[in-house]
């Protein structure tokens, strides 16, 4: 399936229909989502737009008229970390008793929850991109922030930090230089972490598992 | 919000057309036009303490009405911010040397593991607009900076600042530390930052949460009008 950057950001992603179970997330992550379960049938994907990242207050409401809405399936997964909404998402998870990911955002989980946490201490300068947030640079940074029309307020946002990890869940040498040149616009140092897929790969592979693989 | 700013003189302007002038460049960001404006008014003998209350944070107010609302963002909420900021220097060695009024003192920072200082520094320059003495102590404080700075200012409010989900936990390890070292009722406690709510606010023991820069001024000046009737009472 090929599914445009753009889509993904404003309209999400659509489920198919088919398939017991339905992994509800964000559009940042509908590529890796679909990587990972493409080997489950049973598993259908219905995806937010990913610029929710950017409205945490929106998240909540919009998770709860998606999950009011889904109709037919045996079991709901977030694939959503905190995202900033203050623990109000895992209140609606528990409320509705579906599961969803844990950790504060998907920075955490594409590195491993628990590790990202342990190194969180020392590595609060950092201003993280994954994959789809490189691509998706102006969409989500350059141009909320104002940085198109305003250039001199990136001091003002980007003064404090001082590196800019990269988390890459794909080894692309292009997208590498696309997140490098980010860095440079932004005034930081150029960090490259191949994470992978992290605790997202483990969730989604536990919860086909769980469920059981549909027969062919 | 005006598209004539070029054709306009400034010092032709009668007080009450500046004013209105001074607003629309603040919501604009006009910095040179805002700093333009405070000296005209100066020049015509209006009090410092006047030109502060009614040109700019008049002039910021609309600016946090509409930001509020959702018709304005976080950058020209920075530009207004920086124009206002330019005009409140020329202000501030006045108004320490003319007495403007002074209705409470605040400490404010961002708490440990934290860097984001935008809306701490935007309550900063609102609540010194509405007649606070603000000491900012920065980003990244750890417990011992507040204490060191509540120590050393005095003041009646404590304000924190959290942008993440990770950091806003430590404002309750501020508060459980001035609850054990018996210092927490000396202080109006106040917080905010974007992933906070009311609902946390009180689960950390906070007295008050401040869902934007407008809010704190608010909810500032009434804690202190309490706190005022309080002491005239006792």
């Amino acid at each position: 399936m090929t599914v445009s950057d753009d889509v993904l950001t404003e309209t999400g992603l659509a489920p198919t229909g088919a398939g017991r179970i339905l992994v509800l997330g964000c559009g940042a992550l509908a590529r890796e989502i679909l990587a990972i379960t493409r080997q489950f049938d049973h598993i259908d994907l219905h995806c937010l737009p990913a610029i929710l990242h950017n409205h945490p207050d929106r998240i909540v409401p919009e998770v709860r008229a998606a999950i009011a809405k889904t109709d037919g399936y045996e079991r709901i997964f977030l694939a959503y970390a905190d995202c900033g909404t203050g623990g109000q998402l895992q209140a609606l998870a528990d409320e509705m008793g579906i599961d969803m990911l844990p950790g504060p955002h998907c920075y955490a989980f594409f590195e491993g929850t628990q590790g990202f946490l342990e190194r969180a201490g020392d590595e609060f300068t950092a201003f993280y991109l994954t994959d789809f947030l490189a691509r998706q640079f102006d969409a989500f940074v350059w141009k909320p922030l104002g940085l198109d029309r305003h250039p001199e307020l990136r001091d003002s946002y980007f003064g404090h930090y001082e590196k800019l990890v990269y988390q890459a869940q794909t080894n692309d040498p292009n997208l590498t230089a696309i997140a490098e040149a980010c860095a440079r616009r932004l005034g930081l140092v150029f960090e490259h972490r191949i994470t992978g897929y992290g605790d997202l790969e483990t969730a989604l592979n536990q919860l086909a598992h769980t469920s059981g693989q549909a027969p062919p | 919000m005006s598209d004539e700013e070029d054709d306009i003189v400034l010092s032709e302007l009668d007080d009450e057309e500046l004013v209105q002038q001074m607003h629309d460049d603040l919501y604009d960001g006009l910095k040179d036009e805002v700093v333009e404006g405070t000296n005209i008014l100066l020049g015509r003998d209006w009090a410092p303490y006047r030109v502060l209350t009614e040109a700019l944070v008049g002039g910021m107010k609309i600016v946090g009405e509409d930001f509020r609302d959702g018709i304005l963002f976080v950058p020209e909420v920075l530009l207004a911010a920086n124009s206002m900021k330019s005009g409140m220097a020329i202000l501030k060695p006045l108004l320490a040397e003319t007495g403007a009024p002074t209705i409470g003192k605040m400490v404010i920072g961002t708490v440990k593991g934290d860097i984001h200082d935008i809306g701490q520094n935007l309550v900063t320059m609102m609540m010194e607009g509405a007649g606070f003495e603000v000491l900012n102590i920065g980003i990244n404080n750890p417990v011992e900076s507040y204490v060191e700075a509540l120590n050393e200012f005095q003041p009646d409010i404590l304000g924190m600042s959290a942008l993440l989900t990770t950091t806003m936990p430590y404002m309750k390890v501020v508060i459980d530390a001035m609850v054990e070292q018996g210092i927490r009722d000396d202080y109006i406690i106040l917080v905010g930052g974007a992933p906070l709510n009311e609902e946390f606010g009180k689960a950390i023991g906070a007295d008050g949460y401040c869902r934007d820069a407008a809010v704190a001024v608010d909810m500032a000046k009434e804690f202190m009008a309490r706190k005022h009737n309080q002491m005239a009472a006792g």
